[in-house]
């Protein structure tokens, strides 16, 4: 181990881990409401960050417009999808709604390759690519005191992803559209003999859906580029959601967290393998999690286990 | 719906009863079939026979999947990493240890099957949707492991250029060739898969599917049979990744990966989830859909000319996804069961009911 860059390590996964908790936070709310767990979220991302794209490089609009206006397509083409692919899965066995968004994955992601082109682009910068912060830390490594470099990009996309749980927290906890949706998630005969019009909660939770992985993907985007391998970044949040039980936001966040910690943390290891295992990190914390804690870290203890 | 029995035909013997091939034209029908796909490398041109060739070692992959998530239930999005494991101990065992191709096979296939356990093993603390979870996390370690491992034996992302199998001097080195190989395989396994599913193997499988706690109560080891069907599954993918590694003469972390196991898994659910014929057809209907949507790229190059370069890639997913979609929505339990209800509504003429 270089433990001198541990601090370092540790400290720039976390941060990455903000962006993937936000991702995740785009699952969960789907299966909070409906018990579908969305496997076409990436694409969703991968839509929503080319949308962006679109408006504000190919239509020249302002950024800011141009997210907006993505945001708003993403959360029509989340209701369309609820609407015309999820709904007559309604009863359908637990592999028919797997396969559905695993088809649905497919098709979108042909479909963004076919309209939009496979071209790596250059994403607008929406924050400013300036100095990394640094930061001096007391601890000493060899007379000189360890000094943290953090990019500008990092840090923000942590902040506006922290930002972003928050606000659909509170939405969760504080809103009657939110109640409705935690009524339906548990039990949707019941939430609907109280009036509540479940299938509206349904579309409105696929919107809202829409809406986060438009925020993710220019999150992402706008630190690492966009192309149409931006989809794949969804299956390090697979593993966060289930970390955190698949029904709780705390536990997806502290999943999110986890998994971006685990990351950095393989790569302050001084064995080349070990060091190139941050990419299956997330599935080894999640083969560890399932056969030691299958109810994940924050979950009800009503998960199917044997 | 099996037992109905065309009008006038009865059960004499119990041998009779249990024939999966009844009657002496149907014998004659399945020896032409079989006949007339051993002689198409003489009449079929090249690409029609790497077409078959592709769509044998699908079925063979598809078949496993279906003894794993069509009879026993457990949902598998893995199936091409055990087609990996399989396709590189295959491809070690006859290049650096100079093995006969009929010997690494089912050596390959049992590497597979043992590397499928581990990845089964959380199905003794979790189900559903949690277990398919755990087969994702195997198509993400295994190709992880070949990259990265033993650089020296497996060579990393590069991955293993895979000799030419050789059976009696003969080297099986076009697809005109390696037909023989396959089909011959495909036949076993279809064998073997089918004689599976009605033994007590494949009712317990069923019964777990079914509902696993009533399975246990009368008796159904759940993490025994569990574990069978993983490892069944895995041997079948083990069988499939080597014949494909060797056909293909090359292997390496990306040769098979996840979009193969969805393809898979959507093969499987076309022909019929839980039948033996499903598996067959579903396969052969994706592998043709996909054949599509190669040959109607040209078209659709005209409409999006921005996308030239990427149609191919563009368009398997996309006529894969809608696909699959489509039978979700209106043929849910598959070509298999559309076949069933053609055969009964026949049999019944002109009475339907």
């Amino acid at each position: 181990m270089n433990w001198q860059l541990l601090p370092q390590f540790a400290l720039t996964g976390i941060l990455a881990g903000g962006p993937i908790a936000l991702i995740a936070l785009g699952l969960v709310l789907i299966f909070k409401s409906s018990y579908i767990f969305n496997f076409a979220q990436g694409q969703l991302l991968l839509l929503g960050a080319l949308f962006t794209w679109y408006f504000s490089i190919e239509l020249e609009l302002n950024l800011w417009l141009s997210i907006f206006l993505a945001v708003a397509v993403m959360a029509l083409i989340g209701f369309a999808i609820e609407r015309f692919a999820l709904r007559p899965m309604t009863g359908q066995p637990l592999l028919s709604i797997i396969l559905m968004t695993l088809g649905l994955s497919q098709a979108l992601q042909g479909l963004a390759l076919l309209v939009f082109g496979g071209a790596q682009r250059n994403f607008p910068q929406i924050f400013s690519a300036g100095d990394p912060y640094k930061i001096t830390t007391p601890l000493v490594h060899e007379g000189n005191n360890i000094i943290l470099i953090l990019k500008q990009n990092l840090v923000w996309s942590f902040v506006v992803a922290v930002i972003g749980v928050i606000i659909i927290g509170g939405f969760f906890q504080y809103t009657r559209t939110g109640l409705a949706m935690r009524a339906t998630s548990e039990d949707h005969e019941l939430a609907q003999s109280t009036g509540l019009r479940i299938r509206r909660i349904f579309g409105i939770s696929w919107g809202l859906a829409g809406v986060v992985a438009t925020v993710g993907g220019v999150l992402l985007a706008t630190s690492s580029g966009l192309d149409l391998s931006l989809s794949l970044v969804v299956l390090a949040a697979f593993p966060a959601v289930l970390l955190g039980g698949l029904d709780s936001i705390p536990g997806t966040v502290a999943g999110g967290l986890l998994i971006g910690l685990s990351q950095g943390l393989v790569k302050v290891s001084k064995v080349p393998i070990v060091r190139n295992s941050a990419e299956i990190m997330p599935y080894v914390v999640l083969m560890i999690v399932l056969l030691i804690r299958p109810e994940g870290l924050f979950g009800q203890k009503r998960i199917e286990r044997i | 719906m099996a037992i109905q029995r065309p009008a006038g035909e009865f059960d004499f013997s119990y041998a009779y009863d249990m024939a999966t091939i009844r009657r002496r034209w149907q014998w004659v029908m399945l020896l032409l079939f079989l006949a007339g796909l051993y002689t198409l490398p003489l009449y079929a041109s090249r690409s029609v026979v790497s077409l078959v060739n592709r769509i044998g070692i699908s079925i063979i992959a598809v078949q496993g999947l279906n003894l794993l998530t069509g009879y026993t239930g457990q949902i598998s999005i893995g199936q091409a990493a055990f087609m990996t494991a399989g396709g590189y101990i295959s491809a070690l065992l006859v290049n650096n240890l100079g093995w006969p191709f009929p010997a690494a096979l089912p050596v390959a296939a049992l590497g597979a099957g043992l590397v499928g356990l581990i990845f089964g093993l959380p199905s003794l603390r979790v189900k559903g949707f949690y277990l398919t979870m755990a087969t994702l996390a195997a198509q993400f370690i295994i190709p992880w492991f070949t990259r990265q491992a033993f650089p020296e034996v497996l060579n990393g992302a590069q991955g293993l250029n895979v000799n030419v199998p050789v059976i009696f001097g003969i080297e099986f080195n076009e697809p005109g060739k390696y037909i023989y190989l396959t089909l011959t395989t495909l036949i076993i396994t279809t064998v073997i898969a089918h004689n599976i599913s009605r033994s007590r193997l494949g009712r317990a499988f069923v019964a777990i599917r079914d509902n696993d706690l009533a399975a246990e109560l009368l008796g159904v080891n759940l993490f025994k049979y569990k574990l069978q069907a993983f490892f069944l599954a895995a041997v079948y993918a083990g069988v499939a990744g080597s014949l494909m590694a060797h056909h293909l003469r090359h292997i390496n972390s990306e040769t098979f990966n996840l979009v193969d196991s969805v393809l898979l898994l959507g093969m499987l659910v076309v022909g019929g989830l839980g039948t033996n014929l499903g598996a067959i057809v579903g396969a052969i209907v994706v592998e043709f859909i996909i054949e599509g949507a190669t040959l109607s790229a040209p078209f659709f190059v005209e409409l999006f000319p921005a996308t030239a370069a990427g149609m191919i890639q563009a368009l398997r997913p996309l006529f894969f996804g809608v696909t699959l979609m489509l039978f979700l929505i209106f043929e849910p339990r598959g070509l298999a069961h559309r076949w069933q209800l053609f055969k009964a509504a026949w049999r019944l003429r002109p009475f339907s009911h």
